[in-house]
């Protein structure tokens, strides 16, 4: 049995501690925004928080994660108020089929948390371990740029 | 179809339960059933080019002649049929537009049902841009049709002339007494069923106020908060999940197999069929587990690999099929000309690598099958297990949720066919989740090539000989578009070690990038600008106007690049698009590694329809194509792909992704082509001509620069 605290709720799962955090969230949570990209920590798809800092989910045993708070993109908009960023990816169009875009947006919060004003190049360096097959990394680089500059507006 | 599959058929696509109301419906009454509301109906002639070119047309029930339809229900919701399937390429928001501008709402508020075999009409399949020229015509004609019979409703119930109303805000208006019927109330009661009539006032462009306007992705809030659902997403109650044996090689024959051992773990389920070998446990961990017990032999094949590749096209090349043009004599050209040049082009295999691997989830009730997977042709998919499992089409139904990427590799159905196999033996629904290495193993790939290029051209640059041969790699965008009296130009299928098949652009990126590279050497030989070369040849107006609106945009000829930096530009034509790009690079001095800094690609396909997408469709596709420019190649021997992961399939990341530029040319006087596809293809020749100019090395294997710029002068790789 592994007790997780996932977006602010606790949530008892029997299940082996040494399967993967996103196996668990999926498979066992219906947290599907979380998505398998490549299983090797290659494509960033199964991007969560876990006490503010991106992980890999596909790469963390779900015991690993027990006791500590669980981000997933589900978990991000509060009382349906999105997230600067989830609202600047939509204002520019950044995502094509979006299977990535959990993954990024997640990445995206956790640099904008550390780092309230970064750089293009500052962006695409936290973000170089996704992997966007429609191309779409100009665009995400544009967007994190926008909700910095929403944030460090105070708009939220 | 019974009562209790059609209610959920309907559940699935937020309808009224008495949307329809005879449950016995096949295709062909599926209208005739309708619950309420006015219905348009696309209809396509048998004759149609289209469906002649349908895949197992004449099957058992036979191709339907409904292409499309547009419903507006009771509630006033306006819901819109059609067979495609939403792969990033954002068909979804295009086709919500134009039914939207017809009908005057927001496309938010349009239910587009896509791609399920059971309500939606029969469609070919999601490849070939051809959503754009042949899916938005008729849905655009059946939502004004529908509009014009929604004001004849009106004007009849208000006694009133039909000129004297408006549309708006899902009512229609007479604005003289300010009397207004919402689309609900004048749909109450209402059964009717049209098909498009011969005269419909479509909205002109002039007066467009959705469409070629900046429209989002209809579904963005979805995708943001990680609710959108794709065929990985999905589950059954009581599902399994199954794991196929894979064989040890690409060619292998299965010559004994012991499932006990699997058989035998709890919860188990093991089957074979021929060469198909796979299990089914209610853990996808149980599977894997199970999976490993198996013990199989095999009967190894090899294939031809990399080193031999090239040479075993050329041997076992067949004559020239489809595409194949000739004109005037080649041989008299080439006594014309000053400057003749013969170069060989190659290209490697590579990988879609589609970011969500494909899977389906099977599952059989009372000898219906229906298969929620991830696929571009669910109609294919469809005739596919039809066929294996002997059943009527209309005991299948086939759902292909929006899918993470499709570039041509998802048009099979192999996850579909694992997972129903698996679901029948198991008799509860089966999931068949293929992993990163699966993905990158067993589907088709993007066929490898060699492209032998012979050509005249007199002094003043004017060419007058062209041959051409492309062996293996197809026949997309196989033509010049350049005028040459003299002309042979064909395509060769040969004997391919692989399965290979569609991929973004099918062979026009590796046509276009043969050719344009050609085209620069020849430039280069005499002495001339490439564009200006370019343009000496080229009569096309609308490659003119892109060619020249990418130079203008990037500076073509207003500056030199600087130390290690060099400027490319390439052009083509296909699938209706019209495309220019031109590139900057840099190359490292030390480490030989490109860095491409620039890109500007000019793109038209006569009247926009989303400019927004179009833009990111064009950036997308150049920060997809450095990949098969630069470095993606798949690499495999004998035996084996040996590139079948993420770490060892190199695929652009940020790091590699130049500021991107897309020029639009919105030609409202011409009918829409798609975008998704041929803004790819000028993008590799524009790399390398940059590279050319940069270093003096020319490159003519794609990809071109896989451990950096070679320091001599690199031939085609033999």
């Amino acid at each position: 049995m592994v007790e997780l605290r996932v977006n602010g709720s606790k949530r008892r799962v029997d299940v082996d501690p040494d399967r993967t955090l996103l196996s668990v969230l999926r498979g066992e949570l219906d947290l599907t925004g979380t998505k398998y990209g490549c299983g090797e920590g290659q494509c960033g798809a199964c991007t969560v928080l876990l006490d503010g800092k991106p992980v890999l989910s596909c790469q963390l045993p779900v015991g690993r994660a027990a006791g500590k708070q669980i981000t997933t993109i589900e978990g991000l908009a509060k009382d349906g108020r999105l997230h600067p960023l989830q609202q600047a990816f939509i204002d520019l169009d950044a995502m094509q089929c979006g299977y990535c875009t959990p993954g990024l947006i997640m990445a995206g919060v956790a640099l904008l948390a550390g780092n309230a004003d970064p750089s293009e190049a500052e962006i695409a360096q936290a973000l170089e371990g996704h992997i966007c097959r429609c191309g779409v990394y100009q665009r995400v680089i544009a967007a994190t740029r926008g909700a910095a500059e929403v944030l460090k507006g105070g708009a939220r | 179809m019974s009562e209790e599959r059609l209610d959920e058929v309907l559940k699935d696509h937020g309808l009224p339960a008495d949307f329809l109301t005879d449950p016995t419906f096949s295709r062909r009454d599926l209208i005739a059933a309708l619950g309420g509301g006015i219905a348009i109906l696309i209809l396509f002639p048998r004759t149609d080019a289209e469906a002649q070119r349908r895949p197992g047309g004449g099957g058992a029930q036979g191709p339907t002649e409904i292409g499309g339809w547009v419903h507006v229900g009771q509630d006033g919701r306006v819901t819109a049929f059609v067979g495609k399937v939403e792969l990033g390429q954002n068909a979804r928001t295009s086709l919500s537009m134009v039914v939207a501008e017809e009908l005057r709402i927001p496309p938010a508020s349009v239910n587009l049902v896509m791609a399920d075999t059971s309500i939606t009409p029969f469609d070919m399949g999601t490849f070939g841009s051809r959503t754009t020229p042949y899916t938005i015509p008729p849905l655009r004609k059946a939502a004004a049709a529908a509009r014009e019979l929604l004001i004849g409703l009106a004007a009849q119930q208000m006694g009133v002339d039909r000129s004297t109303l408006a549309v708006a805000d899902r009512k229609v208006t007479h604005a003289a007494s300010g009397r207004a019927l919402s689309f609900g109330e004048l749909t109450k009661g209402q059964k009717l069923v049209q098909p498009i009539p011969d005269q419909v006032p479509e909205t002109p462009p002039s007066e467009w106020r959705v469409v070629g306007h900046p429209t989002q992705k209809v579904d963005a809030v979805s995708v943001v908060t990680g609710q959108k659902r794709y065929a990985s997403d999905l589950k059954r109650p009581g599902m399994l999940h199954g794991k196929v044996l894979r064989p040890p090689a690409m060619r292998a024959k299965l010559t004994s197999v012991d499932t006990s051992a699997a058989a035998a773990m709890e919860g188990v389920i093991a089957h074979r069929d021929g060469d198909f070998v796979g299990v089914a446990a209610p853990t996808e961990q149980a599977a894997i587990d199970a999976l490993k017990v198996v013990r199989a032999a095999w009967d190894r094949q090899p294939l031809v690999s990399p080193p031999e590749l090239c040479e075993h096209l050329r041997r076992t090349a067949q004559a020239a099929d489809r595409g194949a043009f000739t004109q005037g004599s080649v041989a008299d050209g080439l006594t014309q000309a000053d400057l003749k040049l013969e170069r060989s082009y190659t290209v490697s295999y590579i990988a879609h690598a589609a970011i969500e691997p494909r899977s389906a989830i099977a599952e059989w009730s009372g000898g219906d099958l229906t298969v929620w997977t991830a696929t571009q042709s669910p109609f294919g998919v469809r005739s596919a297990l039809a066929g294996l499992f002997g059943l009527p089409e209309a005991r299948v139904r086939v759902i292909a949720p929006d899918t993470g990427n499709g570039f041509g590799g998802k048009t099979p159905g192999q996850a579909a066919i694992e997972a129903a196999r698996l679901a029948k033996v198991a008799g509860k629904p089966v999931r068949v989740a293929w992993t990163r290495e699966e993905e990158m193993t067993w589907p088709h790939f993007r066929p490898a090539g060699v492209i032998d290029i012979r050509s005249g051209v007199r002094r003043n640059g004017k060419l007058v000989a062209w041959e051409y041969h492309n062996y293996n790699s197809g026949p997309a965008a196989l033509g010049t578009p350049y005028d040459v009296a003299n002309q042979l130009v064909q395509h060769h299928p040969c004997d391919a070690p692989l399965a290979q098949g569609a991929y973004r652009g099918l062979a026009a990126p590796a046509n276009i990038w043969a050719r344009e590279t050609h085209m620069d050497e020849l430039a280069h030989e005499l002495g001339m600008d490439p564009l200006h070369f370019r343009l000496t040849n080229l009569t096309d107006d609308r490659l003119r106007a892109v060619l020249k609106a990418a130079a203008q945009r990037f500076g073509w000829g207003q500056g030199r690049p600087g130390a290690g930096r060099g400027f490319g530009i390439a052009c083509g034509i296909d699938k209706g698009g019209h495309t220019a790009t031109c590139a900057e690079v840099r190359v490292d001095e030390r480490t030989r590694e490109v860095h491409v800094e620039r890109i500007v690609t000019a793109f038209e396909c006569g009247a926009v329809i989303n400019p927004l997408q179009l833009e990111n469709q064009i950036e997308g596709a150049a920060a997809m194509a450095l990949g098969p420019a630069l470095f993606e190649a798949l690499e495999f021997d004998q035996y084996r792909i040996l590139s079948a992961a993420y770490s060892t399939y190199r695929l652009p990341r940020f790091s590699d992704t130049p500021r991107i530029e897309a020029v639009l040319i919105d030609r409202k006087d011409l009918p829409s082509a798609g975008g998704g596809e041929t803004p790819f293809a000028g993008v590799a020749p524009a790399i390398g001509n940059a590279i050319f100019n940069a270093t003096g090395v020319r490159l003519r294997s794609l990809p071109m620069a896989p451990k950096g710029v070679p320091a001599e002068g690199a031939e085609a790789r033999q």
